[in-house]
Parts: C-alpha cells; structure tokens; sequence
C-alpha cells in the first residue's frame, strides 16, 4: 500500500510541476463570444500580436452573458465583447476599466429562401420582426443572454412585441445555444434568425436559408475590448493585458482587424477614436 | 528444519465444550477435545457430521458460538497452523509463486523464500512444474501444490480438510505419503475424511463425528477392530443413515 | 445523408494530410485521458479493493453511492470543479483553470467511480473464492488487497478500460474546465463540438470517425495484450 501511495503522490507532483511550467510563458486569458471566435478572427490577427509581442493569447469563446461572467469571476484578465449595454453597467460596477470601442460588424437576418414572412429586400428591421410575429413564421432565437440575443431582444421592443409572450413554444423557438447551433436549428427548422455576419459567412450548413434583411443602421454592432479590473482581482496581468489592449486599438492592430476577410469580404470595420 | 519443534509447542489443543450455530441450525454442540502432539488424528464421520465446521474452528477460521478454544504455548506472530483445503485455492501466479506466498507474508527474504519453495517442490515432487502457471495444473497437481505450501512454514500443526475427495486414487496416493512425509518431520496432523479406506490407511487415532457430536474416540486399531458406539459400528459396515 | 459520404473522406484526408493541428489535437485527447485513467486507476483501484475487503458502519451506502457515481453527469463534474478552481473559488490561486491539468482532474473524478464500483466488485468476488485460504496463509484484509489486486488484473483491466472509454468519450466537463482553447485545451471531442457549432458537419464526422477508431485502436491493443497474458497465466 505504501509503494501505491508514493507512486500517487509522485504522479500528482509531476502534474502540479508540469502546471507552472506552461504557466511560465507570458499569456494572458482573453475572455469572448462564440460568435467572434467562429468568424475566425482571432485566428488571423492573434498571431500578428503574438509574434511582435511573444504574448501568447488563451481565447475562452462563450455567450457574451457568460464572457462577462467570468471577468466578474476574475478568471479572464481581458474582455473582447459585443454589448454595449452590459459592457458600460460592467465598467460601473467596477469590473472592468480600460474600456475602448475597437470594432463593429452587422447583423443581418437570415430566413428561407422561400420566405413567408416576404420581408426579403426591406431595410427596416423592425418593420421585419413586426411582419414575422404577425405571420407567425418560426423564429429561431439564442435565448442566451449572448449579445446578439440582447440585440434581437432590443428589436423585439422596439416593435412593440413580446415574443415570448406571443409565441413561446410555437413559432418562437429559443434554442439557449451559441450562434452555430441556432443556425443549425434554424435552417433545420426553415426558421428566421438574427446573425452576426461573420459567423453567417462561414457557416457551411445554410440548407436553404439565406439573407432576407441587411444594410439598416440599426444593426451595426460595436465590440468593445477592456481590462479586467485589476483592483478588484489583484493576480490579473495588468501589463500583458493592457499590451493586448494596446495594440488591438492601434493603428496595426485595427489594420490587423480590417484585413480579414472572407470570400475577399471585409467582416469588421475597426473604429477605435481616441 | 526442525528448529520450530525446539521452541515450546504449542500444543496440545484444547476445545471446551464447544458449539457452533448458523442461521439457527447448531451444527456442532458439546465438543470438547483435546489434541495431543504425536498420533495422526482423523476426524471421521458421514457428510453433514460437521467435520469440516470442527476443523475451521480448531483453524481459527471461525469463532464458536460457545466454548473456548485453546493453544498451549503463546502464539508470537505467525501462527503455528497451516491448513489445506478440500478445493485448492491457486493463486494467478507461477506454482513456486504459491509456494512462496505465505513466506512472502511472514517477511521471509526472496532468496531464502525461493530455497524453501523449491526444496519444498522437490519434495511433492513439482520441481519441475516450478514456474509453470498453478492454475493450469490438474486437481491432483494443485492439491500437492497446496501442500508444498503449507509445509513451506513448517506448521506444527497441519489440518487437513477431506484433500482427496476430489481426486483420483493414484493423486490420493500421492497426498497421502506426503502427509506422512509431514508427520514423519514432525508436524502433527489433524485430517477430516469420509473415507473408511483412508482412515484404515492414514489413522493413529480416530475422532468418530455423528450429527455434530463426538460420538467415540480411540485409537485407529481399536476403533476399528471393536467400534464402541452403534453409530460407529453402523459407519464402518457402510450402514449410518446421515 | 451526404453528411456521411463527405464525412468518411474529410476523415480520410485528415489522416492522409497529416494536418499538424490534427495530430496535436489528437495527442492532448490522449495525453489529457490516458493521465485521467492512470490517476484514477492509483486512486480507484485501491479504493474499490477496500471497500470489498474491509467492514464497516455506513459501508453498504458508500457502496451504492460509488455505483451511482458512474452515472456522474461529466458537464455537472466539469462545473463543480470549474467553481474550485476559478479565481473567485477556493482553489483560484493554483492557476490550473482552462489548462490540460484542470481537465485531467476532471476526467480523474469523472472516472474513479466506474473504476472504484467495478474493482469492488471484481474483488469481492474473488475475496469470496480466496478468504478461507488466504487466512489460513496468514493474510489480512489490509494485506490482501494488493494481492487480490494483482490475481484479479484480467478484470481489472477491463474496468480500466470502461473508464478510459467514458474519459474519451464525454465533453461536458473539458470543454467547461479547459475552455476549449485554440492550441492549448482543445481535444478531439471539444473540437468537434466545435465544428458541429460551426455548421461544418462533414468535419466533425470526420474527427469523430477519427476518434472512434483511436478508441477502437487502443482497446483492441488491450485485448492483445490481455489474451497473450491470460493464456501464459490462465
């Protein structure tokens, strides 16, 4: 039993001295949205960042709800999120600091090609969602307190409708998952749905929806990148993050951000001011 | 290896009125019995006598409900018994691998555990089965295992729980000039049968068990020759009803 | 479906084209799963051995409680651990959250139920068959179980395997302890949670194609290697 007991012991130390190793390369945790990471920017510009600054970048990609959880939570040591809202009650509390706006995309709403609702073409949103609850076509929503939930929910007001109120369990499906899986559902379920650009553009599995509303102001959506305040949780790598911070809003960082593209589209436009 | 024998025995045995009940049915009542150093004791009697239950008791493998039970000399540490059951227990390791198990536990050194077991081996006969797996010996084969075994610590007192009644009679041979071989060596041996044959063969003194009492005790030739009790006297013409 | 047709080629390819990212993915899976399984193995084994041989009040529920912690939900065990090991929890100051270490405890919890349940059984089986004798040789309960470890390694083995099936298998608690990072934490099966989110469905087949038959890979090395064994021990 002795000899067993050493052997754990000694397997467990091997872990726990393997742990601080990694640990000892210059990372920081940037907490964001399934949304951001699924249009593969930080694939293309992370790498940019990390070979001017040898920091390596550690993404965690969940709802917006849940990214700002964990910068409450003290887990991340920077936030690169999507709701303007919830970002600036973040900074208030206290949570946050540092905050810039660094970028914008656009939503888009995707339906059926054969389109019930026939709201393809308009560029008033909320005229859409009006015509979708009165024709009570399926709507696929993320129900998720993700920011493109919170954007969706805002439309949703601003047309004078509760949706869930007036179609929960029948044409307002809320599907509580991430972009993707509310895509999958949708185009499963020939259902309208409210979409980042960028995660649309590189969803393989369209079936047949496709966009029916774009182009109206209101569904510009603004990212915004902070620092996780390292007054509230002390072991938060201020100088790492805030060089992250740094160069996302900087003239190579935003440029870094323009030139993604995909199908030579442009998905976000930096528009960091000073 | 004789040197255990010079430390003081610890026997006799001694049971005191001895009873042992499970599940409310007393299987073994009123036993009281002395085993002696010397003579090869064999408990007789018919299936369902309690032979085995008796054996365990005197083993230490149970307790009895009432009664004592007791050694003579103090035990220090390893107990001076080593018993071998009716089915062989062989463990998933080499034949010498058994043999040496028990050493193993008293803390016996490998190379003076490997001497033994091997000295042992030669002796049942299975020295050169050594490292061959146990388990894929025959019955007969495992059972002189077993006593390579038991006779690797040297016991003083060895039990025997009806080793042969699994085996054929050329196997049965074969364990039984074993057990004389022990006793010769001076362990005393205290063996269960139902076997009138091997009784006649083995027997010093005999302890004739009838529906958990002892019935008769004598020495082997006149327990034969002039069985005191009815019940013996039926056993030995084949004629007890259990 | 034609998911499957493109699945069985974009798994092919995969393998074909040596992807570097693939092959890293593939080795944190086995990395992170096969640590789980030794970890676990050292801790349960033992455990599961005690709990046949010893007596003791409260015995019988902590029997049945390691039978229904196989059932553990992995995404419930990945959320608990989550909170011991997040900056706000108790263990936060160890660092280890969203790192291959926090999943293979994870996994490790995950596992040594099955591990424990199943060797408790193998050996109290086998304890039943051996008592009498392995008493009589002078063994105690304490000084049987490694023996009783090792005679019934067969077993054993199998119950070691169920738990590395169950390790390579679940989602739930990686992806919520390890993030599912890019390049750092992200295993087979995160990564096809992943694509199928992503709406590429012809990739994730083809990864599960590919983790399948890793699984398959190892356990039929194990069953070699178990049936040479046997054969030479019975």
């Amino acid at each position: 039993m002795n000899r067993r007991a050493l052997l754990a012991l000694a397997a467990l130390g091997a872990l726990t001295a393997a742990i601080p190793a990694a640990a000892q390369e210059k990372s920081i945790v940037v907490s964001s949205t399934t949304s951001t990471e699924q249009s593969g920017l930080f694939k293309h510009i992370l790498p940019i960042f990390e070979k001017k600054t040898g920091i390596k970048v550690r993404v965690v990609a969940q709802g917006t709800g849940q990214a700002l959880d964990m910068g409450r939570r003290g887990d991340a040591d920077v936030l690169f999120v999507h709701d303007r809202v919830a970002e600036l009650k973040f900074v208030a509390d206290g949570f946050g600091v540092e905050r810039r706006e660094v970028m914008y995309n656009d939503f888009v709403v995707v339906g059926p090609a054969a389109d019930p609702a026939k709201i393809k073409g308009t560029k008033d949103t909320v005229a859409a969602f009006k015509t979708i609850a009165a024709a009570k076509a399926p709507f696929a929503s993320r129900g998720d307190k993700s920011g493109t939930h919170a954007a969706e929910l805002r439309f949703w007001k601003e047309a004078g409708i509760d949706p869930a109120a007036a179609g929960k369990g029948s044409w307002y499906r809320e599907t509580g998952s991430g972009m993707g899986p509310t895509l999958n559902t949708a185009a499963a379920m020939n259902a309208y749905a409210l979409t980042d650009r960028g995660t649309w553009l590189s969803f393989k599995n369209r079936q047949s929806l496709v966009i029916v509303v774009e182009g109206d102001q209101k569904l510009f959506n603004q990212y915004g990148v902070m620092l996780v305040n390292p007054a509230k949780h002390p072991h938060v790598k201020k100088e790492l993050g805030m060089a992250f911070v740094d160069w996302v809003t900087s003239p190579e960082g935003q440029a870094a951000i323009a030139g993604y593209k995909i199908g030579g589209e442009q998905l976000f436009f930096p528009n960091y001011k000073k | 290896m004789s040197a255990v024998h010079a430390r003081q025995s610890p026997l006799p045995l001694v049971l005191s009125d001895v009873s042992f009940a499970a599940g409310g049915v007393v299987i073994l009542s009123g036993i009281s019995l002395t085993l002696e150093a010397g003579p090869r004791t064999v408990i007789l009697g018919p299936n369902g006598a309690g032979k085995s239950v008796l054996l365990r008791l005197c083993h230490g493998l149970l307790r009895p409900t009432s009664g004592t039970i007791e050694w003579r000399g103090r035990r220090e540490g390893r107990r001076p018994d080593a018993m071998v059951f009716q089915r062989p227990v062989m463990l998933r390791r080499s034949v010498r691998g058994n043999v040496e198990y028990g050493l193993k536990l008293a803390g016996i050194g490998a190379s003076e555990r490997h001497a033994i077991a091997l000295q042992r081996l030669e002796a049942v006969g299975l020295a050169h089965l050594a490292e061959r797996p146990a388990r894929r010996l025959s019955g007969g084969e495992q059972q002189r295992v077993a006593l390579a075994r038991a006779w690797a610590l040297d016991p003083e007192v060895l039990f025997l729980d009806e080793p042969t009644a699994n085996l054929d009679p050329t196997a049965t041979r074969m364990v039984e000039t074993i057990v004389a071989a022990m006793h010769a060596g001076g362990t005393k041996i205290v063996m269960t049968t139902h076997d009138l044959g091997q009784a006649r063969r083995l027997a010093d003194e005999i302890v004739f068990l009838h529906r958990g009492r002892i019935v008769e005790r004598a020495p082997a030739a006149e327990f034969f020759a002039t069985p005191k009790s009815p019940e013996a006297a039926a056993f030995i013409r084949g004629e007890l009803p259990v | 479906m034609p998911e499957q047709s493109n699945a069985l080629s974009t798994a092919l390819a995969l393998i074909a084209g040596a992807d570097p990212a693939l092959w890293s993915i593939v080795g944190l899976s086995l990395a992170v799963s096969l640590s789980a399984v030794a970890l676990a193995a050292l801790i349960g084994l033992p455990v599961g051995a005690a709990l046949a041989l010893f007596r003791f009040p409260g015995r019988g529920a902590l029997v049945t409680l390691f039978n229904g912690m196989m059932g553990l939900p992995p995404v419930v065990v990945g959320l608990v651990v989550y909170l011991l090991l997040s900056r706000a929890g108790p263990l936060g100051d160890l660092g280890i959250l969203f790192t291959p270490g926090a999943m293979v405890i994870a996994q490790t919890i995950l596992i040594v139920p099955i591990i424990a349940a199943l060797a408790r059984q193998t050996v109290e089986d086998a304890w039943h068959e051996y008592e009498e004798q392995m008493r009589s040789l002078g063994a105690t309960p304490r000084r049987s179980i490694s023996t009783l470890l090792w005679d019934t390694r067969f077993s054993l083995a199998t119950a070691v395997l169920a738990g590395l099936g169950r390790a390579s298998a679940e989602v739930g608690a990686v992806m919520i302890v390890g993030g599912n990072i890019d390049g750092l934490t992200r295993m087979m099966t995160t990564a096809i949670s992943l694509e199928t989110s992503k709406g590429d469905l012809p990739m994730a087949l083809g990864l599960g194609i590919v983790l399948i038959a890793l699984i398959v890979l190892i356990n039929a090395l194990a069953h070699a290697v178990k049936s040479l064994a046997q054969a030479r021990y019975g």
